[in-house]
C-alpha cells in the first residue's frame, strides 16, 4: 500500500488530555541518561523558580507521538510504521513542560512528498493546556521507506 | 552557576560527554517514550526490514545529546528550542551479561550564534557514534541571563 497524497493539510484535533506527572518526568529523564536535578528534585526546580519538576526539552516527544499515532494509525494514511524512519525533530518550548499540566495536541500534516518508492511525511503538533495556554510546537518528518529502501 | 550572555564568544566550546549505550537503555527509552517499535529492541525484526540491526531511537540520542546542553545551562527549561536531523543510525551490539557499551555517543558543543537581542545563544552539538556523524544540523537555543 502506498502512502496517501490526500494527508497533506488534514489536520487531527486534540485528543485526549496527558497529565504531567512527577514520576513521568524523572522516568523520562532517566532513560536519555539526564542528571540535572531539576527533573528530579521538586525543591531543585522550585530553586530555579518553577512550580514543580520540569520536563527536559524533548519530553514533548510522548505528547507529539501520541498525536501522530491518530495519523499512522488512520486505515486511510497507509503508513506502514515498521517501515518508518525518524528523519528530523524539533521543539520550540513557549514555556517549560512541569509536572501537573494537563496537555492536548493538535495535530497538522504539513507536508507529503513521494521518494522513490516511499514517502517524507512532516507533521506539527501545537501543545497547550487543557485551558488553551500555547505550551509546545514539535515538527517532526518521518520517512516511510518503500521496498527496498 | 549559569553561564551569562556577556562571557561568551562565538566558537567557544561549552564541553564535551561521552555516553555509552546498551540494549537494556533502549528498552528503557521504549517504555519511557511510548515508542515501541521492535527495530530498536529485536534484532530479527531489525534484519527482516533491511536494517543493519538493533538500532537506538533517533529521540534517545536526541535526548541523550542535549543533556550536555542542560546541565551547562543549569535550568533545562532555558533550552527553549532544539532540532536536529537524524543521518546516519547508532547500531546498538547485544552487550547483554557483560559490562560493555553496545555503543558509545560522543557529544560535543560548541557556541555557534548569539543573539543579543534575545539574549539566546545557539549550541551547535556535533554527536558521533561507531566514528559517523549521526546527528547533523543539532542544535539548541537557550536563554541566558
Amino acid at each position: 500500500m502506498s502512502i496517501n497524497p490526500d494527508l497533506q493539510g488534514r489536520s487531527y484535533p486534540a485528543a485526549e488530555v496527558y497529565d504531567v506527572g512527577r514520576e513521568k518526568i524523572r522516568e523520562f529523564a532517566t532513560a536519555v541518561k539526564a542528571n540535572n536535578p531539576a527533573h528530579f528534585d521538586v525543591e531543585a526546580a522550585k530553586a530555579l523558580g518553577h512550580s514543580d519538576l520540569v520536563a527536559p526539552p524533548t519530553f514533548a516527544i510522548i505528547v507529539a507521538q501520541r498525536a501522530d499515532a491518530q495519523l499512522v494509525q488512520d486505515p486511510e494514511s497507509g503508513i506502514d510504521f515498521s517501515r518508518v524512519v525518524h528523519a528530523d525533530q524539533r521543539f520550540t518550548h513557549h514555556r517549560a513542560i512541569v509536572a501537573g499540566d494537563r496537555l492536548v495536541a493538535e495535530l497538522h500534516v504539513d507536508g507529503v512528498r513521494a521518494m522513490g518508492g516511499g514517502a517524507m511525511i512532516t507533521t506539527r503538533s501545537e501543545i497547550s493546556t487543557e485551558a488553551g495556554e500555547k505550551v509546545a510546537t514539535t515538527t517532526s518528518s518521518i520517512l516511510v521507506r518503500g521496498e527496498g529502501q | 552557576m549559569s553561564p551569562t550572555f556577556e562571557e561568551l564568544k562565538v566558537g567557544q566550546e561549552i564541553g564535551n560527554r561521552s555516553i555509552d549505550v546498551t540494549r537494556q537503555d533502549l528498552v528503557k527509552y521504549a517504555g519511557a517514550s511510548g515508542d515501541f517499535n521492535p527495530i530498536h529492541w529485536n534484532e530479527s525484526f531489525a534484519t527482516s526490514v533491511e536494517l543493519p540491526g538493533v538500532i537506538a531511537h533517533g529521540m534517545f540520542t536526541m535526548g541523550a545529546a542535549v543533556q550536555l546542553v542542560s546541565d551547562w545551562a543549569v535550568d533545562p527549561a532555558a533550552v527553549v528550542d532544539y532540532q536536529t536531523r537524524f543521518t546516519k543510525p547508532v547500531l546498538v551490539t547485544d552487550t547483554t551479561g557483560t559490562h560493555e557499551a553496545g555503543a558509545v555517543i560522543d557529544v560535543t558543543g560548541v557556541v555557534g550564534a548569539l543573539d543579543a537581542d534575545a539574549r539566546t545563544a545557539r549550541i551547535d552539538l556535533t554527536v558521533v557514534a561507531g566514528g559517523q556523524k549521526v546527528l547533523m544540523k543539532s542544535q539548541a537555543v537557550v536563554k541566558l541571563s
